[in-house]
């Protein structure tokens, strides 16, 4: 049928844009995928003299690459494991209850997100500091805490103000305890809202570099690994390596929220509200 | 007969606003009550005070005779029918009726069995894979009463059960609801705000008045001796009839409640005696429901009062009147029922 929306042709100058903005978005990273392959290794040339796998090898064999990417995980894993503990716990209590301050709370808690990641970097170094605290991972992922807290609150808070009080006064009513109503009926219903908060901070976490920078002590993260190498005129395609290898591991969390969004799509259809 | 329930002048405030103001109240073992008011008299507060979801601020709940003050609601051998269900979405139906017996770690044969019994019990048998979200209203609700059924509660609360299901699925469901208590043989505490559900179901009721208990009875007593002006008017109709007279006897002044259906509408002045009053007045307004006819008719300065006459057939003709025809109304003086002056608050 022809008055089908989905049949109707758009403009030939928008389709144009469209592809345009969608090139100018994703271009850059092909170039990446290129010169990861590329035997000059010192510049930046196009086309590439010549195309090689070594880069592959020599990045396979450095030990600051693997500390570096180590350490990132480690951070991004503590400081989402972290926020999913926190960012839950003070979602239940902003939507479940009524107090004094309420709202000023919920802002404090927004706030690290909305500030300049450089004023959240300053006023952590020289809290850090005043506390006597040396800078190490732990600094790092205290850093990143702040916000990836905000990613799983935001999230959870938006899936509890769904929730009826009444499905947890029928818990209790009858016969489940405090943690019983949390295991059966809570965690299953906040479980895709937490679960898409704590990628979302384990993303976020994975490429910082702002408080990153203000935070750490000598050890480098991913990131910041990548923008020292950057600087230095040494085996280029090393990082052009180590962008690819970000870029495999990104997809896979990707096709798996993908997957689960389709799965929760289809028992939509069979009714699930 | 023991009591189920006992509140003994139970109040309850959040901050300034005063839900309930001194209740006493006595629910008894295996009765159907009723909990009569309009919105925001405080019925669902009582319910929730029952169930343990809120502690009162002052005063005491008793559960068969012992204090409820520090039991949890999980620990309370009381279950809820919520007004929204409260079915969790994210299990079967099975699973739902099935929850409070998982929680108490009965063991999955069990549970299954005894789940199956709960939805044959209220005809819904072979649904139980479906979700929630699947059913219709009146199925959803019979699934909350199978679950809160499953624990064999020995009070079983329900807030406002049949408020979301049309007409004819609500009377169905009355007559359901009144013979599973009489099988079960347990207490049923039921909340609602219409008055017919409440004369029709209910073994006795309180009425809710402003965070306050006007009266407590049986559908006759309450319907027939109306104690306050609040509950002759809420529950069915009623004639107020204002004796101030200087020239009467003092016991014969004062407020009194007088049933429509016991006025007597006649197009011919009344003969008089010494037992019926009667005034005239101009028909205002006819409706015809039926059963019966309702009529309107104003009478000396400005008020008006009703009459019911019922639609008997050939046993009796119905006065056929006009709006603007004269007519006379007559009762019997023991029709009359004297109302407490309400206390000014």
């Amino acid at each position: 049928m022809r008055s089908d929306a989905s049949d109707r042709k758009a403009p030939r100058a928008l389709t144009a844009a469209a592809v345009a903005g969608l090139l100018f978005l994703h271009l850059p990273l092909a170039l990446i995928l290129l010169y990861a392959f590329s035997t000059e290794d010192a510049s930046y040339e196009f086309p590439p003299p010549g195309l090689t796998l070594r880069w592959f090898a020599v990045a396979w064999g450095r030990q600051d690459i693997w500390d570096a990417i180590g350490l990132s995980l480690r951070v991004a894993a503590s400081s989402t494991l972290i926020a999913m503990l926190l960012g839950s716990l003070a979602a239940a209590a902003m939507s479940r209850t009524r107090f004094f301050g309420r709202e000023a709370i919920s802002l404090l808690i927004i706030l690290p997100i909305a500030l300049p990641g450089i004023l959240t970097g300053i006023s952590l170094r020289s809290a850090f500091n005043l506390g006597g605290i040396p800078f190490s991972s732990w600094t790092i992922m205290l850093g990143h805490a702040t916000f990836c807290v905000v990613m799983v609150y935001n999230n959870v808070v938006a899936r509890f103000r769904r929730m009826p009080s009444s499905w947890i006064e029928a818990s209790m009513d009858l016969g489940a305890d405090g943690f019983q109503t949390f295991r059966h009926v809570v965690l299953p219903n906040i479980a895709t809202a937490l679960l898409v908060g704590g990628m979302l901070a384990f993303a976020l976490s994975f490429d910082e570099v702002i408080v990153t920078t203000f935070t750490a002590g000598q050890q480098s993260t991913l990131p910041i690994w990548m923008l020292t190498e950057l600087v230095r005129p040494r085996q280029r395609p090393v990082t052009n390596v180590v962008a690819v290898f970000v870029i495999v591991v990104t997809f896979a969390p990707l096709v798996v929220a993908q997957l689960l969004a389709r799965r929760a799509e289809g028992s939509n259809e069979g009714g699930i509200r | 007969m023991d009591s189920a329930v006992r509140f003994r002048n139970v109040c309850l405030r959040y901050g300034k606003v005063v839900a309930l103001d001194g209740i006493d109240l006595e629910i008894r073992s295996g009765e159907f009550f009723g909990i009569l008011g309009p919105s925001g008299s405080g019925k669902t507060s009582c319910l929730r005070l029952i169930a343990g979801f809120d502690r009162p601020s002052d005063g005491t709940i008793e559960l068969h005779g012992r204090s409820a003050a520090a039991v949890p609601p999980y620990d309370r051998d009381v279950n809820t029918v919520f007004q929204d269900y409260a079915l969790f979405p994210h299990m079967t139906i099975e699973q739902n009726v099935a929850f409070g017996l998982m929680v108490k770690g009965v063991n999955r044969r069990e549970r299954r069995s005894r789940a199956g019994e709960m939805l044959e019990m209220v005809r819904l048998e072979g649904l139980g894979e479906r979700r929630p979200s699947q059913l219709s209203g009146g199925q959803r609700q019979r699934v909350a009463l199978a679950r809160a059924l499953v624990n064999r509660p020995s009070v079983l609360l329900l807030d406002e059960p049949l408020g979301a299901l049309d007409l004819k699925l609500r009377q169905q469901m009355q007559v359901e609801l009144r013979s599973l208590q009489r099988t079960l043989g347990i207490t049923f505490i039921f909340v609602t705000h219409d008055q017919g559900e409440a004369l029709s179901m209910s073994d006795r009721l309180a009425v809710f008045n402003r965070g306050r208990v006007e009266q407590t009875g049986t559908p006759r007593e309450i319907y027939e001796q109306p104690s306050t002006r609040f509950s002759a008017e809420f529950v069915g109709d009623s004639n107020i009839v204002e004796r101030r007279d200087p020239d009467t006897r003092s016991q014969e002044q004062g407020v009194f409640s007088l049933r429509p259906e016991k006025v007597h509408l006649s197009t011919r002045e009344p003969v008089a005696d010494a037992h019926s009053i009667s005034v005239t007045g101009e028909v205002a307004d006819v409706q015809f429901h039926g059963a019966s006819v309702r009529y309107v008719v104003s009478v000396s300065d400005g008020r008006s009062m009703t009459a019911v006459a019922g639609n008997l057939g050939s046993r009796a003709e119905l006065p056929a009147v006009e709006p603007g025809a004269r007519v006379w109304l007559s009762w019997n003086s023991d029709d009359l029922h004297r109302l407490r002056e309400s206390e000014s608050r």
